[in-house]
């Protein structure tokens, strides 16, 4: 089938479903509220079921039940909204299921507003809720690639039996560019019925928990789920090496939207003979910490500089995965404003041309 | 090659879909095409505006704070959006709605009155195709026949409009055109 025009948000929708996702619980918000409206014409047409919640608590608690039978599930929020899920995460996480959350982020704290952001970026990476774990976090920076992250992430989200979540924008939910839905494919639905809750005529009970009263037994629990995500970690990085003229002085790192805005200011920059790249994680977690250290060891590269936006949140990783052995500054807008190509620029032209000056807040050098 | 145009209006005046008319001639066209919308906290007939940006590479940042031209259907956008957009660029002005004309001297003024046009053509509401056809008769950045034919599609559920719409398109191509034989 030929490239359609499609809105973000919908074609998020379309891509759950062809990847065998017909059940999506949800509460509305901007910018994320076309996933549900298309979704609410949509899914009867292939037999699929939305039911919208009274609150974010309530579809995110439905998630964890219809879960628990190992179907293809999914809802979408915005941030505001994932926090009020931040509960169920945790006890869906700890409970072993897999499914799908879709963080169309905007602008916070609090209620904030409802233009672009990335500052959930430490939510989703470190603490989406209370206890010990993880979520697997995918951060697609065009529309053709949130559907191809909602197909991996169905898949990512059987294999470890783990949350998934989509951590988009307000700008990739509300654009709309070309898609092919037929250019990516998700892989079939495993076959969950070891542990499943399908009923157990003929068979002894399944039983999904999160109780653990017994300290033995909850750090045994939490041994296992520690495993899982070195797992993950080991197997599971993605990212994107963009642009430079072979050996690149400054290395930006940015996902998502910011990292388009990167791509276009390196385009301008190479194009101007300064020889400069984009390191962009597709994965934020597990972060792509093994590409990003080999990279920063290269001599060439001098200094890295992270866009994003939000007040600097990645830049921490980045940090904590080079071991700080070359210069860190940070670029961010907040309150919803997209940084401009122009912008970034300026910044890196101020770095590269005679204001070289250490970036702050540099520890000695990791030994 | 990439260009970037903003409609600029009021909610209403179909400037949403106008971006959205041209988006998808440029797909048709293979192009890259993004369309990005304002989404702010808005009332009905508040300000509307969207960008397209149509390119032959893959795009990289879609937010554009300085567009090559600019279909102004109303004054206040005429206003904040003069300014933004980059020389030698083309500002369509709606002159049925805006009295005002283009101060800068570094951009190509268009004066279409698309709303009396589109009245005059029994098609009330086709102002905003009397503007695309404008824009694309000044650009050349898709193809009149490409936007043509997404009509019946487009309006095939209401399809006492594609000729309508289409009509509005042919005039809006005209009247440009005269216009532009008058600047350049």
């Amino acid at each position: 089938m030929a490239k359609q025009l499609m809105k973000g948000n919908e074609a998020i929708g379309e891509a759950a479903i062809r990847a065998g996702a017909t059940r999506y619980f949800a509460y509305p918000i901007t910018p994320q509220t076309e996933v549900a409206e298309y979704l609410a014409r949509r899914l009867p047409e292939v037999g699929g079921v939305f039911v919208q919640a009274e609150s974010e608590l309530g579809a995110s608690n439905m998630i964890f039940g219809a879960a628990s039978s190992g179907k293809r599930v999914f809802t979408s929020s915005s941030s505001p909204g994932i926090s009020l899920m931040s509960e169920a995460l945790s006890y869906i996480t700890c409970a072993e299921l897999p499914c799908v959350f879709i963080n169309v982020c905007r602008a916070g704290p609090g209620l904030g507003g409802i233009l672009p952001s990335q500052g959930d970026y430490f939510q989703a990476t470190h603490a989406s809720g209370h206890g010990d774990f993880h979520l697997i976090v995918l951060a697609p920076s065009t529309v053709q690639e949130a559907v191809e992250h909602m197909m991996t992430a169905f898949d990512l989200a059987d294999r470890y039996r783990n949350p998934v979540m989509i951590f988009a924008d307000g700008l990739i939910g509300q654009m709309m560019e070309p898609v092919d839905f037929e250019a990516v494919k998700s892989g079939e639905a495993v076959d969950h019925s070891s542990w499943a809750t399908t009923g157990a005529k003929g068979r002894k009970p399944h039983i999904i928990k999160t109780l653990y009263l017994n300290p033995n037994d909850n750090e045994a629990h939490n041994v296992h789920l520690a495993e899982k995500y070195a797992g993950i970690r080991a197997n599971e990085q993605r990212s994107e090496l963009y642009g430079g003229l072979g050996s690149p002085e400054l290395i930006l790192t940015a996902f998502g939207t910011a990292a388009r805005v990167c791509k276009t200011a390196i385009d301008v920059l190479n194009e101007q003979g300064v020889d400069i790249a984009l390191f962009r994680p597709i994965t934020i977690y597990p972060f792509p910490a093994d590409a990003l250290d080999k990279l920063s060891r290269k001599q060439h590269v001098k200094r890295l500089l992270s866009v994003e936006m939000n007040n600097g949140q990645m830049v921490e990783d980045v940090k904590l995965f080079t071991g700080n052995r070359k210069p860190i500054d940070f670029f961010g807008r907040q309150g919803g404003i997209v940084p401009s190509p122009e912008e970034v620029i300026e910044r890196v032209r101020a770095l590269l041309d005679g204001k070289k000056k250490p970036a702050k807040e540099r520890p000695a050098e990791a030994k | 090659m990439q260009r970037e145009v903003k409609f600029a209006g009021f909610g209403g005046q179909g400037i949403l879909s106008a971006g959205h008319f041209l988006a998808n001639a440029a797909l048709e066209e293979g192009k890259e095409v993004a369309w990005v919308p304002s989404y702010g906290p808005e009332m009905r007939g508040g300000t509307a505006y969207c960008t397209v940006v149509i390119a032959d590479h893959p795009i990289g940042s879609p937010i554009v704070n300085n567009p090559a031209d600019l279909v102004a259907m109303n004054r206040p956008s005429l206003e904040k959006f003069e300014p933004t957009v980059r020389e030698g660029g083309f500002i369509l002005v709606n002159s049925s709605l805006i009295p005002d004309r283009v101060k800068r001297k570094d951009v190509t003024e268009i004066l279409i009155p698309a709303n009396d046009t589109a009245i005059e053509l029994g098609n009330n509401k086709g102002a905003n195709m009397v503007a695309l056809g404008a824009y694309i008769a000044c650009t050349g950045v898709v193809k009149l026949d490409t936007v043509v034919a997404l009509m019946p599609e487009a309006f095939a559920r209401k399809p006492q409009f594609v000729e309508a719409n289409i009509a509005c398109i042919r005039q809006g191509v005209k009247l440009a055109k005269q216009s532009l034989e008058a600047v350049l």
